[in-house]
């Protein structure tokens, strides 16, 4: 008996070395993102644009075509994501189209992003004639983040107790009256969780931007939805592989600010899942 | 007469959240249109054999050579690395966080796994070139660290959160009576892991380890910025390469719209729309099994 408490020991310290690997590097990462990327952060560099090649000023540009993606692209997924989600949930029998809608979603999530690039260049720069523009590339960005906002979004009106349907319907409500009234209320804070983090992950996408949208520097910001935009993560790529001497801490801080946009983004989905579930 | 009106709205309102639903079979279909729309029209300066075979890749010299052989092997390669290291790591580790660790400590160990998860690849790749290749470089004494292997390592990183995460809620699905059952005969807990739970959470695993390798297969920035990008087939981990994905990203700037190498590189894309198609729907079937028993 005690040589299998032995074993015991000896495999859960394996299990333990194991999430040790995965856990400390990514620690290593925040910290050293943050401690060397912090130096960098000042007034200057976060408004300001870009000058001397992109070795001086700041990021300026780069942070408003990121701004400008995240939010054209929620305001695209966002309405065909939820109702999708209501679709599913709400709406659909278990038939062989719903077997097909689900294998697409996981199909669409699993699709590789550089994919999805090519794909908004010839649909929506080529085909469409919106050419490399924030359009393109919100559309683009849209169609890659729809599987995040569904999954979230059914997960969150399948949480919805039954009991508020039944009531709902007893009362002579129709379906659609019953999804409006008694279960989207309640589903709310999933909604929203899902749409943050889907914030998160557009913000941080280089692939898809590439051929649809990504400049590498403009002199001016973009005035309209046709116009080109520089973009973070892109500008992080550029700066790091395709221009010698930019100081290393204006690429750590170029960094810091992707990341801290993002976990914030991921911070802020988890408060707002965990407060909806003390409600409950 | 509100009655008709109100039944008008909602039958437009229905229709919309129909169309809505099948949004996604809509795209995922136009995907596969446009990549072979653009994709098919290699086949008239090169045959299918001589695409997917042919041994050199050199898109821009006249006459254009565009086998991606190369490209698949390097892809295959890094993958391969990849996925060595971060299946075991990840089901090792899913199997701590699922099983052995104190609830609080679990939150705080899920968190991290959320946050690698969100970490944007280019980042990580940003940090690849700056820590990882000079690191690789000096230990390894490589001529260079731009190669597979760091491919591999920054990969098998980026998968982890999938692996871990999926085969975390195949082991958390096991049926609580077979665990109890084997506790019961006076098994240990660690007997009951490795004898009982796993071969309950298996198919999960598997669709785990799948659902990583696609992850990996598909990935891009990161793997462009580390793995040095030679269009050359690979004979050892630890020289540059160059993968199916990278090609695409580092050369659709400059290929001319409507140029062989402009089609070839959507053909490319085709490929890899089909084998991540092949690896989640095998996903997904295993997922659907280990549900229903």
């Amino acid at each position: 008996m005690s040589r299998e408490k032995r074993r015991e020991k000896i495999g859960f310290g394996v299990l333990l070395l194991a999430t040790l690997l995965v856990v400390i590097p990514v620690a290593a990462i925040v910290i050293l993102i943050v401690s060397k990327g912090w130096g960098a952060l000042s007034w200057e560099f976060l408004f300001s644009m870009p000058r001397d090649g992109m070795r001086a000023g700041g990021i300026f540009p780069a942070i408003v075509g990121t701004i400008y993606l995240v939010f054209i692209s929620l305001a695209v997924a966002l309405p065909i994501g939820v109702m999708a989600a209501i679709y599913l949930s709400e709406y659909a029998r278990d038939n062989a189209l719903t077997r097909i809608i689900n294998l697409a979603i996981i199909n669409l999530a699993g699709v590789s992003s550089v994919v999805f690039g090519l794909f908004g260049l010839s649909l929506f720069v080529v085909f469409l004639k919106f050419g490399v523009s924030i359009i393109s590339g919100a559309l683009t960005l849209g169609i890659m983040t729809l599987p995040v906002i569904i999954t979230t979004t059914r997960e969150a009106l399948r949480a919805v107790p039954a009991s508020y349907r039944e009531v709902s319907f007893s009362l002579g409500a129709s379906r659609w009256q019953t999804v409006r009234h008694a279960v989207l209320p309640r589903a709310l804070s999933g909604i929203l969780t899902g749409a943050i983090l889907s914030v998160g992950r557009v913000a941080g996408e280089t692939a898809p931007i590439l051929f649809t949208v990504a400049a590498f520097y403009l002199p001016n910001l973009p005035k309209g939805l046709s116009d080109q935009a520089m973009a973070l993560p892109y500008h992080l790529y550029i700066i790091t592989t395709q221009i010698p001497g930019i100081p290393e801490r204006y690429r750590y801080g170029t960094a810091l600010v992707l990341i801290g946009f993002v976990l914030i983004m991921n911070i802020a989905a988890t408060v707002v899942r965990s407060k909806a579930g003390k409600k409950k | 007469m509100r009655l008709p009106a109100r039944r008008i709205r909602e039958f437009l309102i229905e229709k919309l959240i129909f169309l809505s639903g099948i949004a996604s079979v809509i795209f995922v279909a136009l995907i596969f249109v446009f990549l072979l729309r653009e994709g098919v029209s290699v086949l008239k300066v090169t045959s299918l054999g001589s695409f997917l075979g042919g041994r050199f890749w050199y898109p821009i010299s006249s006459p254009a050579k565009l086998g991606i052989l190369p490209l698949i092997l390097g892809s295959l390669l890094v993958t391969a690395g990849a996925v060595v290291i971060a299946v075991p790591l990840g089901i090792l580790a899913a199997f701590y966080i699922a099983e052995v660790a104190p609830k609080r400590l679990r939150t705080i160990l899920k968190s991290c796994v959320e946050v690698l998860s969100a970490i944007p690849s280019v980042v990580l790749g940003f940090l690849g070139i700056t820590v990882l290749v000079p690191f690789l470089k000096n230990v390894l004494h490589l001529p260079t660290g731009l190669t597979a292997f760091s491919g591999s390592l920054m990969l098998a990183f980026m998968a982890l959160p999938t692996i871990i995460t999926i085969s975390e809620d195949a082991i958390n699905a096991v049926p609580r009576e077979y665990k109890d059952g084997a506790l019961a005969l006076g098994a240990t807990h660690w007997q009951t892991l490795y004898r009982v739970v796993i071969h309950g959470a298996l198919p999960g695993i598997i669709a785990a380890a799948m659902l990583g390798i696609g992850r990996v297969f598909g990935e891009t920035m990161a793997v462009m910025m580390v793995t040095g990008n030679a269009a050359v087939i690979p004979h050892s981990l630890f020289e540059p390469v160059r993968t199916l994905t990278a090609t695409i990203a580092a050369e659709m700037g400059e290929a001319a719209k409507g140029s062989p190498h402009y089609f070839a590189l959507f053909a490319v894309g085709l490929v890899l729309f089909i084998i991540s198609f092949a690896i989640n729907l095998t996903a997904d079937l295993l997922l659907n099994r280990g549900r229903k028993r």
